[in-house]
């Protein structure tokens, strides 16, 4: 994708420029970069005071044994609270349930995702409704399409209650999981599409016809032609839906409340934290989850290689 | 793409309308069911019909009628603008910046922010609940606008800084050439071309402030900055409503408003957001 070349293509022509002003400008140039830096420092200062000190701060909460409830035994304990979050079967469950969650609904969304964003791509007729209707499952709070697939599945309330044979299937484990996944999917969906279809919008038609003269087959030319040309589009969306995805909290805040052992890493962080107010076991579990997403953001970055996003060539300037 | 013949035409024209239909129904079925639950009166709620047997006003006088949904929607409306407002200028100032300038440290910067984007809320929700509450702002207004700041700011630089690539910079240099200094071509001569972008940006921005529930759920514990959604999961089992189910569904349909607004009037703006933000940004 362009992601690569673009920036380069538009610092390009402006380096000799810049050179050739430099001699004569330095007193300018010395002013841009006052400006520069001038014109970042409300962002920097908010994002090192709101998420760089907190992070440093939650690893050093997460070596300390501190309970609210009994915040007169606070005390520096090293390693140990990593040593109970560790061999405790909450914690492995919750880390279960969460990647089950994340890969199921991932997969999911990418096939219907790149449907969709197929059907918005090239929809003859009624583009712009299409377009719209999907907007909404992205742009509608999560918390209240979660009570309306909760009050669905609701025995008598609900429409779909009836379908699964009248029982409380937010109850059970499986099925509730079930249930979870579907309102994930439904709504992130829209999203993997617009990643997707700014993607397909790549997709050169002249090489779509070549492919087709040459007599390959609907299938063949989505395979051979399109996917390879929207691989880094695909990936991208992977990794942002992937992340997100894990993260998972509100579906399964309002569809289970994490009952039945459905609670996913966040929602037992949460529990621990808010509820439990044990302030260490919560920072030591915020701190294993952050481990968890780089390693996910690691290997993702691995198979973009160059095309990464905020590697080197940054893809996002 | 083929060929065009007339019936072939027509037969394409009734697939797609097919398949949109199919889009369409996917969208929208779970928010009119919400919606219709909101319709339905105390004895027709448990009938599990898809439409209401009988309709009635009655939950959204319940909910308009409590203090508990009343302050909620301020504090939701409040915050969330605020937040948006501050992320927007700062991050317009940023990426302006980082589209257009030469400075030290701007690979890191964008790296960090990309960093922030990708984080795992929950791991900030720890510290930021002991930081708050030993400064005092554990369950206030600030204490909910700064994270949500934070987290919208790379939103906001990626989408902004894509927008202003596409604006033509020759007249920035037009008007310096007249004699303004860097940042009077950034008052004067950009801020109005980018108009479209920070909009499309302060959108997107709010969309994400208005959806949040781990912060708002973490970081407050009383009327005085509990938003919406928190508000709505405090409804259920709350003796306050004889039946909560009607109250949620109101309360869940009118936070659901501004974003179906934003959709009908904004689409287009909404996914040139999206996808040079995300994408090609």
């Amino acid at each position: 994708m362009s992601q690569a070349t673009t920036p380069r293509a538009e610092t390009a022509p402006r380096t000799p420029l810049d050179a050739k002003a430099k001699a004569a400008l330095s007193e300018g140039k010395k002013a841009e970069r006052r400006l520069g830096l001038l014109l970042c420092l409300p962002a920097i200062l908010v994002m090192a005071g709101v998420a760089g000190w907190p992070i440093v701060y939650s690893v050093w909460l997460s070596l300390q044994r501190y309970d609210l409830k009994f915040p007169d035994r606070t005390e520096f304990v090293g390693l140990d609270n990593y040593v109970t979050v560790l061999s405790s079967p909450y914690w492995w469950n919750a880390m279960w349930i969460t990647v089950v969650i994340t890969v199921v609904s991932v997969v999911i969304e990418l096939v219907l995702g790149m449907a969709l964003a197929l059907i918005m791509h090239r929809a003859l007729v009624g583009r712009g409704l299409v377009r719209t209707s999907s907007l909404i499952p992205y742009g509608i709070v999560t918390v209240v399409a979660a009570f309306s697939w909760r009050y669905a599945w609701t025995p008598g309330t609900g429409y779909l209650a009836e379908l699964a044979g009248g029982g409380p299937v937010l109850t059970e484990k499986i099925p509730s999981i079930m249930v979870v996944i579907l309102a994930e999917v439904w709504k992130t969906t829209p999203f993997m599409a617009l990643l997707l279809m700014a993607g397909l919008a790549l997709v050169p038609d002249d090489l779509l016809k070549a492919a087709a003269m040459d007599g390959a087959n609907a299938w063949q030319r989505f395979t051979k032609v399109m996917v390879p040309v929207m691989k880094p589009a695909i990936l991208v969306a992977l990794l942002f839906r992937t992340l997100d995805a894990f993260r998972i909290f509100d579906n399964l805040f309002v569809l289970t409340g994490g009952s039945q052992g459905t609670a996913s890493v966040s929602m037992i962080t949460y529990n621990n934290l808010i509820k439990g107010l044990n302030l260490g076991v919560g920072s030591t579990m915020s701190v294993l989850i952050f481990i968890a997403v780089a390693i996910i953001a690691f290997i993702f970055i691995k198979l973009f290689g160059t095309a990464a996003p905020g590697s080197d060539n940054g893809g996002r300037r | 793409m083929a060929g065009i013949g007339g019936a072939e035409t027509t037969g394409r024209k009734v697939r797609w309308s097919l398949l949109n239909a199919v889009v369409v129904v996917y969208a929208l079925f779970p928010v009119l069911w919400i919606v219709s639950l909101s319709f339905k009166s105390k004895a027709t709620l448990a009938d599990g019909n898809f439409i209401p047997r009988e309709w009635t006003l009655e939950n959204y006088r319940a909910i308009f009628s409590t203090t508990e949904f009343v302050r909620a929607l301020v504090n939701s409306i409040g915050i969330a603008l605020i937040a948006t407002a501050v992320a927007v200028v700062f991050g317009t100032m940023a990426a302006y910046a980082i589209a257009r300038l030469d400075f030290p440290g701007k690979r890191v910067l964008v790296g960090v922010s990309l960093l922030i984007a990708m984080f795992p809320q929950i791991s900030l929700v720890s510290p930021l609940f002991e930081i708050e509450r030993s400064l005092g702002l554990f369950d206030t207004w600030p204490g909910l606008i700064l994270p949500y700041i934070t987290f919208a700011l790379p939103l906001a630089i990626y989408t902004l800084s894509a927008f202003f690539r596409e604006i033509p910079w020759e007249l920035e240099k037009a008007a310096k050439m007249d004699g303004a200094t860097p940042g009077q071509a950034f008052r004067r001569v950009i801020a109005p071309l980018a108009a479209p972008g920070v909009f499309t940006t302060a959108i997107l921005v709010f969309i994400f402030c208005w959806n949040d529930f781990l912060f708002a759920i973490s970081l407050t514990s009383t009327e005085a900055s509990r938003t919406v959604p928190v508000a709505l999961s405090f409804f259920t089992g709350s003796s306050q409503f004889e039946d909560p189910t009607g109250s949620v569904a109101a309360a869940a349909v009118v936070i659901t408003i501004p974003i179906i607004l934003f959709v009908l009037f904004f689409q287009r703006r909404i996914v040139a957001g999206l996808t040079s933000g995300a994408v090609k940004g």
